[in-house]
């Protein structure tokens, strides 16, 4: 994959063009309501290192705390020890930036708005002027290929199609990270693959770095650079699975390198129950 | 509605045409339901002898409703302007407390209780206390009346939908750092209005029931209710079907209203369900 493009971002004033990694998560463990009846240790001792236009996936046995983590690098839930910078910046610093788009399960547009509205959304909070947003929100339309509904409301849009600009929406301000929780997850296996393949278009013609919580093992391989796996709870990182199959496209998908990789994702997430 | 209506391109006249007639499919039926069950009401009346003080024919309703007209009109009016002022002052109270309710959870956990609680008071027998609290040529104690029972499904749904946001939306905001104020004008109160005019549905055809059924209670007896009252006393009984066949017109139109309103403010919400 290739790597960050460097210049063009609008990154909230960081250092976007530094050496540092990307998203730096050191020791951290999360418990939620500790001390009380319902104490629950989601996340112990994770330490990881994402490079600039790395594409990460975490993968684990459900509620083995990968949206806990996920959440942990967005700054919507703190940890409970242990430190993440985001583009050498805290967490907390990073969310003040939007110095990075968010894409969930559910597509989360708003009904009231049209899709062109929906995506404007972010960079209306930015301050962005109105023609400034509409022609972005136009380009990114055009990357996820939706131009012909651009003042449809989200109802008259299937899962796939508002999905996509769920992740337009998200990468409308051109954030150097991009945070998805298995925003794929509510599709059906076909329109699943498309959008696979959209968003490995899309992060390659970006250089966005991508993190991306999933529990399906070939949507981790196909789309990651590292696949991790995470224990169940509380979520420790097993294992980390280096995945090198280059360029990809829907024949990547009968390799039987993307095979070995399933297997060997398959066989630590085995190990680690 | 549609401009190109007249000038006579051939596609336009037969959209036209297309939409006259699905507006025809869709209000037919309820016409003729409505229609069939006045014929049978007054077949019923006729062959089966039916006394008038049991049922009088429709005929008969629709003879006083006509003799009647300037006092009906009268009536409705003084009721009408009951109902919207009572509901207007209802919605301002209960659309008021619902936000502050929404903003701090405590007082919203602790005053849903008591709303449900004063809501489950048959609030109309408060009326004779009310006129005796003010003159009895005051038009308050009837809008009060109004206004009490218009406030529970105003407020109850005002709340919900300021506070019922999903979790994603709220995540998704937070992960814009949007401000408290942000999100209640971008998300809460666009969230909020379908919500509003639910409650502003049940509240506008509520309205109207109390305050007509106010009058049965005593206090100023110049609106639909005390005519009612009246007629039926005076064994007068087409008339008095007169005033309530008026009464029900009236909530009808508040209904209406109402729903007019909900396309016009919440654009997205009838779309959607007509899908």
């Amino acid at each position: 994959m290739s790597g960050p493009s460097g210049g063009g971002r609008v990154g909230g004033g960081g250092p976007v063009g530094g050496g540092g990694p990307a998203v730096l998560v050191a020791g951290v463990s999360k418990v939620f309501n500790p001390g009380r009846t319902g104490q629950v240790e989601a996340v112990r001792g994770v330490d990881l290192e994402i490079e600039r236009g790395e594409f990460i996936s975490l993968i684990g046995p459900s509620g083995c705390g990968k949206s806990t983590l996920l959440r942990l690098v967005a700054n919507l839930t703190d940890p409970t020890s242990g430190t993440v910078i985001v583009n050498g910046k805290t967490a907390r610093q990073a969310r003040l930036d939007q110095a990075y788009g968010m894409a969930f399960q559910q597509s989360g547009l708003f009904e009231w708005r049209t899709v062109t509205k929906n995506i404007e959304l972010p960079l209306e909070l930015r301050g962005w002027d109105r023609v400034r947003r509409q022609s972005r929100a136009a380009e990114m339309l055009k990357l996820v290929k939706l131009e012909d509904f651009a003042d449809h409301h989200p109802w008259e849009l299937s899962g796939g199609m508002q999905q996509r600009v769920a992740i337009a929406r998200a990468l409308a301000f051109d954030p150097p990270l991009l945070l998805m929780d298995e925003p794929f997850g509510a599709l059906d296996e076909m329109t699943r693959e498309h959008m696979q393949a959209e968003l490995n278009r899309i992060c390659e013609a970006t250089g966005t770095t991508a993190v991306f919580v999933t529990h399906s093992i070939p949507e981790a391989v196909f789309l990651s650079d590292r696949v991790v796996v995470l224990s169940p709870r509380p979520g420790r990182i097993v294992t980390v699975v280096e995945v090198e199959l280059g360029a990809r496209n829907d024949d990547t998908r009968e390799t039987p390198e993307f095979f070995k990789k399933i297997t060997e994702v398959r066989e630590a997430l085995r190990g680690s129950a | 509605m549609n401009p190109s209506a007249g000038s006579g391109a051939g596609s336009a006249v037969g959209s036209v045409l297309g939409s006259v007639a699905r507006r025809v499919r869709s209000v037919l039926p309820p016409i003729v339901v409505g229609v069939g069950l006045l014929v049978a009401w007054q077949l019923f009346v006729q062959v089966r002898h039916i006394k008038p003080y049991l049922l009088p024919p429709p005929s008969a309703i629709w003879h006083q409703i006509a003799s009647n007209r300037s006092g009906i009109l009268h009536a409705a009016r003084v009721t009408g302007t009951n109902a919207l002022v009572g509901l207007l002052a209802g919605l301002v109270l209960g659309v008021g407390a619902g936000a502050v309710a929404s903003r701090f959870r405590w007082l919203g956990e602790l005053t849903i209780p008591v709303a449900v609680a004063v809501n489950a008071i048959p609030i109309i027998a408060l009326v004779p206390i009310f006129n005796n609290m003010f003159s009895t040529t005051s038009a308050i104690p009837r809008r009060l009346m109004v206004t009490i029972i218009v406030f529970f499904p105003i407020f109850m749904n005002t709340l919900r939908g300021l506070t019922q946001v999903d979790a994603t939306k709220e995540e998704l905001m937070r992960s814009y750092a949007a401000s408290p104020g942000t999100v209640l004008r971008k998300v809460r109160v666009p969230h909020a209005l379908p919500f509003l005019f639910t409650g502003l549905k049940i509240a506008s055809s509520l309205s109207v029931i109390a305050a007509v059924v106010a009058e049965y209670f005593g206090g100023l007896q110049d609106g639909l209710g005390s005519h009612i009252v009246s007629a039926a006393s005076n064994s007068a009984y087409g008339r008095a079907w007169a005033f309530v066949a008026a009464s029900c017109a009236l909530g009808l139109a508040f209904y209406f209203v109402t729903i007019l309103a909900e396309r016009v403010f919440v654009p997205w919400q009838p779309a959607r369900r007509s899908r």
